[in-house]
């Protein structure tokens, strides 16, 4: 043998024994080849393997022609390589030169290299759609939209249109709907309607899911799917499990005749409609549990405060645990009875935190209201109060607090008689810009048998206020150095800085201060409860004349235009 | 009944009357006000802009200038909510749009422009569920996964917040909750909201109901990947934050004698205007954004001028917090652009 290639030697092609010999060996080559003239494109020689890929080939004919649409546009075009996809294989053709005379086509069936890549892409889809699927269902605790997420993420990678249906409840079934494009919509379905749709009473009973291609399309009622959404092609209902009980069911429709869903795409919605269910079921849950919680917390909450007339009120409480919004903080407002026309203040803070403190916090406030039903004074109600605190066999359960009972007096002026058991004396701003500390003095309630309680009066001439707090108001930690107490004197001055406000903006204030003072750090229950004589601004407006709060006295340069309204 | 003169918003010295009667705390007339102009055909949303946050404007100006006290500001403040509520309690529609949910960011206290874009927010047909002011986050995302809202509102009227309201915004958008953020803490044209990961921005009231109109929500990419903001420089000024402070307190000292003679008050107002100093450094450093330091500088300086505080004062201040941080290249740099602002 030479070292010689037979293309380089192609003159020998047309003579001697060589060209068999080079046809046996290019016949068993398991690549198709096709040997052709550099001149005129004209096939000279076709390989067996050429011939059992692409049959109509013949020898002779022009490559530029031909059953490969691909080959004969490369050929014309003069393009090196090819693809095409002839009885179902997929090809590709590379062009090698032999020699100047003659070329070669190499032809590569890469049918399954194109099938294990789509499988690939596929499997890549699925996954990307699977963690999508994981991170968005899980991210809300929300049932609503929960099921709106699962329409979503259905839309967009499984069908034209998803409707979610949640279990029949009272005889109706809630569903959410999405058609790609459009908005989502919600509504309310009647159980005798879910029989309509092929399937889905199935679905929702918690049996195995029916396969797409024995639910008949055709069979949807109109109402499933907006009017144009068209004729649904196919149609897939698949149960969403929940726990242990369905969370309810998905149906998904595409669009056209020729649709199906193919296997593949029942596994890939089954094991999604696995991810949705158990997100549904878990957001059902927590509505649940909100739901109880809201129910019992609804009695812990700060009250809405009355409004009696001629006092101002305002509350303020802010929890360390602010998601439950309830602890060991409290305050309560109990309006005139038939018996009394006092309003009976209180605020105190129990020991502890959280939902313990918050119940024991409940029980108090109702010794209270019962020990003002019977007209008690504040200090009797502090009296009885530590006997049945002490009485309730519970140790370590006290709490202090102050109590006061509130009225009107001439000239509107308001009056308070106040007690403390264990709790900061309230501060009274006066109308001159004096912070005093309330004389009352008291001890713990709960603690011991024999209380001591010292109540005291106080009159608040219109637009001075009386403020009672808790401790987590002077004790919140925070400062430049972040672990300085906030304390007595800076929330005298926080007050004093608040005259002639309306109660509700000084509340406001010196929460504002306190917050700033803590800047982010641990929060302790904070309770702020307000009483305040009603600056007169009001009245004497509608007498004409005008009288000034303290705060305005340069900001008026010219008298207000007089409306004339009949 | 007949009504003599109708009001209008076009009326001259509508606007100083309004400022009149919540300067001098008169809710009675701020209310008997807007009243009339409703009653007049004036739509409500044009009370609430032209009138209640236009005057709102003018009342932070008023204290900017040291012409009105915080406790007058706060009172006119208190009296414009009133007059809104009284706007509010006339206006009633039938909720036609998605759900959305309103707060102000843990330690932000302006509730006012919140309350009024609540207002618009419903009167354009949205079911509002308005958190107020100084909502920490945990609270914000329960109130979340208990309401399912479609958007979440957030306003940060103070750049020092923007740590807390990027933590917000992650954790709304963690829980499928898109955001569009709001307020001047967030800069010029909104410029830190898209670096936090916000959604969509608005300067106001208006424009935040018409960007939510339509196109909304807009595509959102993975939270997660906008979840960490600031540096080691960063995390260094906010861990030795205290230390910072009591530093400069005490440098500050040695360059005022007259320090010395402050009482706790006087003391405790300083450190303030310290701590200021650091949390603004702070800031700029989690967004890596000078301007938000030197827009502070030149904030504050206008604010001391016209106290008569010497700028000297501030100046000093922010040269003892920069001999602290020699070894912070950003931080020092930011403190010399800071200073260049005192005029």
């Amino acid at each position: 043998m030479t070292a010689q290639s037979p293309a380089s030697a192609g003159e020998r092609l047309a003579e001697g024994p060589a060209p068999a010999l080079l046809r046996a060996a290019l016949d068993a080559a398991s690549e198709a080849v096709l040997l052709c003239d550099s001149a005129d494109d004209t096939i000279l020689m076709i390989n067996n393997a050429a011939q059992t890929l692409v049959p109509g080939l013949s020898a002779g004919s022009t490559a530029a022609d031909g059953p490969l649409p691909g080959l004969a546009a490369a050929v014309v075009a003069g393009d090196d390589s090819f693809t095409d996809v002839h009885g179902g294989r997929h090809l590709r053709g590379q062009r090698r030169m032999l020699g100047s005379d003659h070329y070669g086509w190499y032809l590569h069936d890469r049918t399954d290299e194109v099938a294990r890549a789509d499988a690939l892409r596929a499997e890549r889809a699925r996954t990307a759609f699977l963690a999508e699927a994981g991170r968005r269902l899980s991210s809300s605790l929300h049932q609503g939209r929960c099921t709106r997420i699962t329409a979503e993420l259905a839309v967009a990678h499984l069908a034209g249109a998803a409707v979610v249906v949640l279990p029949v409840d009272r005889r109706q079934a809630q569903w959410v709907r999405l058609v790609a494009g459009e908005a989502p919509e919600e509504g309310v379905l009647h159980e005798s309607s879910l029989a309509e749709v092929p399937g889905l009473v199935e679905a929702l009973g918690g049996f195995p899911p029916i396969p797409s291609r024995w639910l008949d399309a055709s069979q949807a009622p109109a109402w499933l799917l907006p009017d144009d959404f068209g004729p649904i092609g196919a149609l897939l209902v698949t149960p969403l499990p929940g726990n242990a009980e369905p969370a309810g069911a998905l149906i998904l429709a595409r669009r056209g005749d020729d649709t199906e869903f193919s296997p593949e795409d029942e596994i890939l919605a089954r094991i999604f409609a696995a991810r949705a269910g158990a997100a549904i079921s878990a957001a059902g849950l927590y509505r649940d549990q909100v739901d109880t919680t809201a129910v019992l917390q609804a009695d812990l909450l700060p009250p809405e405060l009355i409004q009696p007339d001629g006092i101002e009120l305002v509350g303020s409480y802010q929890a360390a645990r602010e998601a439950l919004r309830i602890g060991g903080d409290f305050y309560d407002v109990f309006g005139p009875t038939d018996s009394s026309s006092d309003t009976v203040i209180a605020l105190g803070d129990v020991c502890g935190k959280g939902p313990e403190a918050a119940v024991l916090t409940g029980k108090v406030r109702q010794t209270l209201r019962a020990l003002r039903l019977v007209g008690a004074a504040p200090d009797e109600m502090l009296h009885v109060l530590n006997k049945a605190l002490l009485e309730s066999g519970r140790r370590h359960r006290f709490v202090t607090m102050v109590v006061g009972s509130v009225s009107r007096a001439e000239h509107g002026r308001v009056r308070l008689n106040l007690a403390t058991g264990g709790h900061p004396p309230p501060l009274v701003l006066r109308s001159d810009g004096t912070v005093e500390e309330v004389p009352i003095s008291g001890t713990l309630i709960g603690a011991v048998p024999r209380t001591v309680v010292r109540p005291a009066d106080v009159e608040l001439a219109p637009g001075e206020l009386c403020l009672l707090y808790s401790d987590g108001l002077t004790e919140a930690r925070g400062g430049p150095s972040g672990d300085e107490q906030f304390g007595e004197a800076r929330l005298h001055d926080a007050l004093a800085e608040c005259r002639g406000l309306p109660a509700a903006a000084t509340v406001d204030r010196v929460r504002q201060l306190v917050s700033d003072w803590v800047h982010g750090g641990t929060r302790d229950d904070i309770a702020m409860l307000a009483v305040r004589a009603p600056a007169r601004t009001a009245l004497s407006l509608r007498n004409g004349s005008r009288n000034q709060s303290p705060f305005a006295i340069d900001a008026r340069r010219n008298d207000r235009r007089v409306r004339q309204r009949s | 009944m007949s009504v003599v003169s109708r009001r209008s918003l076009d009326e001259p010295g509508l606007a100083d009357e309004f400022l009149r009667l919540v300067g001098d705390g008169d809710e009675y007339g701020a209310v008997d006000l807007v009243t009339a102009l409703l009653d007049d055909g004036v739509p409500p949303q044009r009370i609430m802009i032209d009138l209640i946050a236009g005057t709102q404007v003018r009342v932070g100006e008023l204290w900017a200038a040291n012409e009105w006290s915080v406790a007058r500001e706060h009172a006119a403040t208190a009296i414009s909510e009133r007059a809104l509520a009284a706007v509010a309690a006339r206006t009633n529609v039938r909720p036609t749009r998605g759900r959305v949910t309103i707060a102000c960011v843990d330690g932000e206290w302006h509730a006012l422009p919140t309350r009024i874009l609540a207002e618009m927010l419903r009167l354009d047909g949205w079911r509002v569920d308005f958190l107020g002011a100084n909502v920490p986050g945990p609270h914000l995302v329960t109130h979340l996964h208990q309401t399912g809202p479609d958007v979440v509102a957030l306003s940060c009227m103070i750049a020092t917040r923007l740590p807390r309201a990027h933590a917000a915004i992650t954790a709304c958008r963690a829980a499928g909750v898109p955001v569009i953020a709001g307020g001047r803490g967030f800069g010029p044209g909104g410029r830190y909201a898209q670096h936090l990961g916000a959604d969509a921005w608005a300067a106001g009231a208006e424009e935040a109901v018409q960007r939510l109109a339509r196109n909304w929500p807009p595509y959102s990419q993975d939270p997660q990947l906008s979840a960490f903001l600031g540096d080691e420089e960063y995390t260094y000024v906010v861990r030795n934050r205290g230390g910072l402070i009591s530093t400069a307190m005490s440098r500050l000292t040695e360059a005022y004698p007259a320090m010395r003679d402050y009482n706790q008050r006087q003391l405790d107002s300083t450190a303030e205007d310290m701590a200021h100093i650091v949390d603004f450094l702070a800031a700029a450093l989690y967004v890596s954004e000078s301007q938000v330091f030197t827009d502070f500088v030149a904030w504050t300086d206008s604010v001391l001028q016209a106290r008569g505080v010497p700028p000297v004062a501030l100046r000093v201040g922010l040269e003892s917090v920069q001999a602290q941080l020699r070894d912070y290249p950003t931080a020092t740099a930011m403190l010399t652009a800071g200073a260049a602002r005192i005029k």
